[in-house]
């Protein structure tokens, strides 16, 4: 198995491999599993009813971050508000009890360490390079960003997870996404991970797993490559990743659940192992000029539907595949966009920042980059910016960006998924449009009949200051 | 889990591509501690259009879903699987399926399938004659009262848990001694891969 060269995905793959089935199916150790409220109370309580126990506790934890509304938790005496929707208070009740009657670490909703389960894992240095993440949540393949294999599951195997540490999983195909060069002034991590959605499409990954390779990702910052790795799941790849290199190593160095003193050094030591070797083959690769990447937006209802800031919404006719067209002019209806339109004339009336993709400190300071000393515009009815945990949004008032923001006509919210997925309070009204810093666009996300925007945190901000999509290199 | 060997029945031709998890339960009705009762909320946006194929009588009651490309795409949530189970679909068939979405469909007893675009544009049309379709794990076929036969194949584990409605929670616990072996290995390598925490 040595001798032959190996991608990053496969050596990762092959160090968790308990044992391999006869029909091919592998048996894989989970190094780390975060938990949240949503897809995690039939887990637990079909452990209950089997009289199932947790296999290893410590691996896990446990933090709310969907159902939580994104108001103030505590009143002025300090004591905890409670929730108002009894549905949403009984499933967070439910993790609060479950947690700790299965031994598993919480971070409660209250505590300054709380947040979005992909903004807190790398923050506190649960995940870690080279290990194998799950979380009952697609959007796990973020953690890829450190160069570790993370990939979302369902209920069921959350609960297979907690009673064996394992899953039973079929090895994926290696697939590379390599670009070169230095993206433009101007153009985000997020712009260049929706052109890639858009190039190779929605269902371009399924069955891969996608390594990020090439000048432009050696070049990010640990907050970049989680917004790129994020968002591998709506190019249909189940987990996407980057190798781990001395940015990465100085992003986790001394975090709170990281290891330390010698152990850390033995940790970087095999770190520095995790690469791809020179010869290794991959099964897809997909190669783009940085140049070509410009600020992006969604036009559709699939985070494929993507077009570059200057471009206008399309004409279904325009599509070569049939299947397509039908559901471009189904998108367009739903969207209440005339093809042809120039994107930047579509109006906008609400705004929101935030989301696993975009709610890091990076991505605040970036938006409030562009709002400082203006104004969000008259039409823009709603603006929130919700910070991805309690530790940013401390920052982020360390650094006076709430001011920013809230002078702009924002509000500035506690810490959760908010109006990325119509569950909470916070939602999209039907028929409105947003400029969404979320990862999906999908028909009703953001609340039934919400018309959603993709695109990154200074984007967002150019939105609400000139009240429609807007190119943020003319505001700076 | 309820095993299923075979599917026989009218089929609901969505046909549809890219029907994302958000499509299939919108993220309000995931706010439930249960596995029931999802059907209620199934495909709820596609049920407010006038003359939708879930409302249709004809396919009341139909053991089969048939669907365009990437069916099942986006949010991991097994609460898709969950309310189609509600809704009594035990078949899905489509030219591709998200990865996540097909486990999780195996897990609740829902067989995905997957056909070429042709075959399935076949079968689309089939169904919107109301003529019944045949699904046979067993011999891995889809079949049509016009004679037509179309064969598909399914990973041979996940085959093997549903004709034998196996859990595989409890397969892989009988496995302790393997996983035990794996960890010590771990512990001895990488204690703070182990341990979850600096210290
Ligand atoms: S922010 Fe959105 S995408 Fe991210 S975990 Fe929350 S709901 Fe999922």
């Amino acid at each position: 198995m040595a001798s032959r060269p190996r991608t990053l995905y496969e050596k990762i793959w092959d160090a968790h491999v308990v044992e391999t089935r006869e029909d091919g199916t592998a048996l894989v150790y989970i190094d780390r599993h975060l938990v949240h409220e949503v897809t995690s109370p039939q887990a637990f309580e079909a452990l209950r009813i089997a009289g199932r126990t947790v296999r290893r506790p410590e691996l896990t934890l446990a933090v709310p971050d969907h159902n939580l509304p994104t108001t103030p938790r505590l009143d002025s005496r300090g004591l905890p508000i409670p929730i108002a929707d009894p549905e949403s208070a009984a499933q967070l009740a439910a993790l609060e009890a479950n947690a700790p009657a299965f031994g598993i670490r919480y971070i409660p909703a209250t505590a300054k360490e709380q947040g979005i389960v992909h903004v807190v894992g790398p923050e506190q240095g649960f995940s870690l390079p080279g290990t194998t993440i799950v979380c009952g949540d697609s959007h796990t393949a973020c953690h890829g960003g450190l160069g570790a294999l993370a990939f979302g599951i369902g209920t069921s195997e959350v609960e297979h997870v907690l009673a064996t540490q394992t899953l039973l999983l079929q090895q994926s195909k290696p697939m590379e996404v390599r670009v070169e060069g230095a993206l433009g002034p101007g153009v985000s991590a997020k712009d260049l991970i929706l052109h890639i959605i858009g190039r190779i499409g929605a269902a371009g990954g399924t069955g891969y797993v996608i390594e990020y390779r090439g000048a432009v990702f050696e070049a990010m910052s640990v907050e970049e490559r989680l917004t790129v790795c994020n968002m591998s799941i709506e190019a249909g790849a189940r987990a996407g990743l980057i190798a781990p290199d001395d940015v990465t190593f100085a992003y986790l160095r001394g975090r709170p659940m990281a290891p330390q003193g010698a152990e850390w050094d033995a940790a970087v030591a095999y770190w520095r192992t995790l690469r791809t070797d020179e010869g290794a083959v991959f099964a897809k690769s997909v190669v783009i000029d940085a140049a070509d990447v410009e600020p992006s937006v969604t036009w559709g209802t699939s985070p494929e539907d993507v077009v570059p800031i200057g471009g206008r919404v399309p004409h279904p006719e325009d599509f070569a595949d049939e299947s397509k067209r039908v559901a471009a002019k189904k998108s367009l209806d739903y969207m209440g966009l005339t093809p042809g339109t120039p994107m930047t004339e579509v109006a906008i009336e609400n705004v929101f920042i935030g989301s696993c993709t975009n709610s890091r400190i990076e991505d605040l300071r970036a938006a409030a980059a562009v709002l400082k000393g203006r104004r969000k515009a008259d039409n823009v009815r709603w603006a929130i910016v919700v910070p991805g945990s309690g530790l940013v949004k401390a920052q982020a008032e360390e650094e006076g960006l709430d001011r920013i923001f809230t002078e702009a006509g924002f509000e500035w919210r506690e810490p959760g998924c908010s109006a990325c997925l119509g569950m909470n309070p916070d939602k999209v009204p039907p028929g409105e449009r947003c400029a969404s810093t979320s990862n999906r666009n999908f028909v009703g996300r953001q609340g039934p009949g919400a018309r959603t925007h993709l695109v990154s945190p200074a984007m967002a901000a150019a939105a609400a200051v000139t009240g429609r999509l807007a190119d943020v290199r003319e505001l700076v | 889990m309820q095993p299923l060997t075979r599917a026989q029945g009218r089929a609901i031709p969505l046909g549809l591509k890219n029907v994302d998890t958000d499509i299939i339960i919108p993220a309000r009705w995931l706010k439930t501690i249960s596995r029931e009762g999802l059907g209620q909320g199934a495909f709820e946006t596609i049920r407010a259009e006038p003359g939708n194929v879930f409302d249709d009588p004809a396919y009341a009651g139909a053991p089969i879903l048939i669907a365009g490309d990437n069916f099942g795409c986006g949010s991991s949530r097994e609460h898709a699987a969950w309310a189609l189970a509600d809704l009594g679909i035990r078949v899905v068939i489509a030219p591709s399926f998200s990865d996540i979405f097909s486990g999780n469909a195996v897990k609740n007893g829902i067989l995905p399938v997957v056909l070429p675009q042709d075959a399935v544009d076949r079968l689309l049309d089939a169904a919107r004659e109301g003529l019944e379709i045949s699904v046979d794990l067993e011999a891995q076929t889809v079949t049509t009262p016009y004679q037509d036969r179309f064969a598909f194949t399914l990973d041979p584990f996940r085959r093997h848990c549903l004709l034998n409605g196996l859990d595989e929670v409890g397969l892989t616990m009988a496995r302790g001694e393997a996983i035990a072996a794996f960890e010590a290995q771990r512990t001895a390598a990488r204690p703070w891969l182990m341990r979850g925490t600096a210290a």
